[in-house]
């Protein structure tokens, strides 16, 4: 599980330092469950348990449940990151139309490069 | 819970059972007004007359909740209210100190004359795409973020208050605003990411997420090192969000190119929710570890407000100059995190109150100021002082403000941060500071000269028709800024006490625990 998260750690950099939108997204996407594997991680992992206390006596007699707070942080983590994703993919293509390009590098409109000077004197 | 009935288990160990006291709800007044207000906006979305009837009131609202929170929260001390019936550490709960609830209020200000600067600003079609609704739904995450007590739940309002954020910036769909848009939403994208990662970790170091119980058990932990780690990847994840020196890219790029109102808006509020999480992690949960880091914190802190105010004089455009300015100043708040002394942190309270103010009111002016000198470039505008004396005249005194001369609100801060630095021998520190101050008074002394004061050059667009600026939604929300920057520079003890009563209820939260676990940590 570890190695799996670094490898998509990996993978989400690699794509990250590419420098057209659509690899970039790709690189959010897989970033995004990386740290959702993470968080599932750090909650201790338990097999095929539901997070679920005995209704008997739910305090005293505690049997294995697996944690249910990561559970709801992934969730949570799931929904803000596919709204991001799907806001990113959006504007990514308006991007694509607006300023023909998906090239980083030539995204200068924002930022000319052949910016003047300021004024040195009155 | 459904199944409480059937089981004879003790219900009050784990649950809460006494209602909150009406007083405590102001906690999260201002969540829900936010909230209820943005989804109303929302539905009435196609009457572009109807919502600032409805969105100014309700900002006025706001500032009036958060200053009754303020109030409550100075006489009671720390405000805890807690969801959904569990008790803390397993409820999410929302606790208020004067830091919180003070940065709360100047943000619920801003916002206020944003609203009111944005009925006048932002045109029907402006209006139909949602101003008024993401505004709202901003200051619901703007203000979540400042009054909640659970780290997982400040990412949270991280995420609504970016989401919002990105409806505002590409509110014209022009080119430069989706450029612009592209890099801020990535890079903030991998801030909050980095904040989730450390999260995460933290969850599997601690077990828990309440604040006020990571900073009780931060203490006991004797294995420092995965600390240590974990409060880089939170000064990462918060200074990328704060634009800190050398994750500071993403502001120049895209803070100029949204309508006027929405970069006051961002300047003063977003940037300033960074330097707060940071705050709130590095001097209140782990202290220790931020000694560790101390002096990479100073480092960042002197480089980015050089490096703000060296970027602010290479500028042309008005509107980029202001944004190294809004990261000059992330600079000296980063200055009293590094010292972390009472009264740097008192400072740093002082200065983003501050900054929150006068970088909104610097927009803002700024736009009045294109309107009336035909552009924002400071090369070819002119005349703004022969056409509009009072502009001028406020502008003037925004730019003391914003350079820290007397005897405006940016001074105290910036002497109490001096000599913080100092008192901890750390010369070269209060040095930036000064040089910072100094470099800033040049690059906007130019933009005064040149744009303000100098004649309306022939030929230029301001002379052939004299634009006029209404006084009440141009000049109102400009002269209420105002009008705090001098008085909170003229008299500064409010706010000062204030300062220094939140950084002491930051540096020892005692108070701050005791609020959220009032039999005194019963895990």
């Amino acid at each position: 599980m570890t190695l799996l998260v670094g490898v998509f750690f990996a993978v989400a950099i690699y794509l990250f330092l590419s420098k057209h939108i659509i690899r970039i997204l790709l690189g959010a996407a897989i970033l995004g469950n990386a740290v959702n594997l993470l968080i599932f991680t750090s909650g201790r992992l338990t097999r095929e348990v539901p997070p679920i206390l005995s209704p008997d006596d739910p305090v005293s007699n505690v049997v294995i449940t697996a944690n249910p707070l990561p559970q709801a942080l992934i969730l949570t983590a799931i929904v803000i990151s596919f709204s991001f994703f799907a806001f990113l993919l959006v504007l990514g293509f308006r991007a694509y139309q607006e300023l023909e390009t998906d090239d980083t590098e030539e995204m200068r409109f924002a930022e000319p490069e052949d910016q003047e000077m300021p004024p040195l004197g009155y | 819970m459904a199944s409480s009935e059937k089981t004879p288990v003790d219900l009050s160990a784990a649950m809460i059972t006494e209602p909150a006291a009406l007083a405590d709800w102001l906690v999260i007044a201002p969540l829900v007004l936010c909230m209820v207000l943005g989804s109303l906006l929302l539905m009435v979305r196609k009457d572009t007359r109807l919502q600032p009837f409805i969105a100014i009131p309700g900002l006025a609202v706001l500032v009036l909740l958060d200053v009754g929170l303020l109030v409550h929260v100075i006489v009671n001390g720390p405000v805890t209210m807690t969801m959904g019936r569990w008790l803390p550490p397993f409820g999410i709960s929302f606790t208020v100190d004067i830091l919180g609830a003070l940065l709360c209020l100047t943000a619920g200000i801003a916002a206020f004359a944003g609203g009111l600067y944005g009925a006048g600003d932002v045109n029907d079609s402006g209006r139909r795409y949602g101003f008024y609704p993401f505004l709202f739904l901003m200051m619901a995450g703007v203000s979540g973020a400042f009054l909640t007590g659970d780290i997982f739940n400040l990412y949270v309002w991280f995420e609504v208050l970016l989401i919002s954020s990105f409806g505002l910036l590409i509110l014209g769909s022009e080119r430069g605003q989706i450029d612009g848009a592209t890099k801020y939403a990535f890079l903030n994208l991998v801030a909050t990411t980095l904040f989730l990662i450390a999260t995460g970790y933290l969850y599997g170091i601690f077990g828990t997420l309440n604040m006020a119980d990571i900073a009780q058990k931060a203490p006991a932990m004797t294995d420092k090192a995965p600390l240590v780690t974990l409060v880089s990847l939170y000064l990462l994840a918060f200074g990328m969000k704060a634009a800190a020196f050398p994750a500071n890219f993403w502001l120049p790029a895209s803070y100029h190119t949204p309508r006027v109102v929405v970069s006051a808006l961002f300047a003063g509020l977003l940037t300033k929710v960074g330097v707060y999480a940071l705050m709130r992690v590095t001097l209140m949960l782990f202290p220790a570890e931020r000694d560790v880091l101390g002096f990479v914190i100073a480092i960042i802190a002197a480089a980015t407000m050089i490096i703000g105010a060296m970027g602010a004089l290479a500028q042309t455009d008005f509107r980029r100059l202001l944004g190294y300015l809004v990261i000059s100043g992330i600079g000296i708040m980063f200055a009293g995190i590094a010292l972390a002394s009472p009264s740097g942190v008192a400072g740093t309270i002082f200065y983003a109150v501050h900054s929150m103010i006068v970088m909104t009111a610097l927009y803002l002016a700024s736009g009045l100021a294109a309107r009336a000198a035909g552009g924002f470039s400071i090369a070819s505008s002119s005349g703004v002082y022969s056409s509009h004396v009072f502009l001028a005249a406020i502008t003037l005194m925004l730019f003391f403000a914003v350079s820290g001369l007397p005897p405006f609100s940016g001074f105290w801060p910036k002497v109490i941060l001096v000599k913080a630095s100092l008192d901890v021998g750390a010369w070269w520190l209060a040095g930036a500071i000064l040089l910072s101050g100094f470099l800033t008074t040049i690059a906007v002394g130019r933009v005064w000269i040149l744009s303000y004061w100098r004649p309306a050059m022939t030929g230029g667009p301001a002379q052939d028709e004299a634009v006029t600026l209404n006084p009440l939604v141009d000049y109102l929300p400009l002269v209420l800024l105002t009008a705090l920057v001098v008085i909170v520079g003229i008299f500064p003890q409010q706010i000062l006490e204030l300062s220094q009563t939140g950084s002491d209820q930051v540096l020892n939260p005692v108070d701050y625990i005791r609020s959220v676990f009032p039999q005194g940590g019963e895990q």
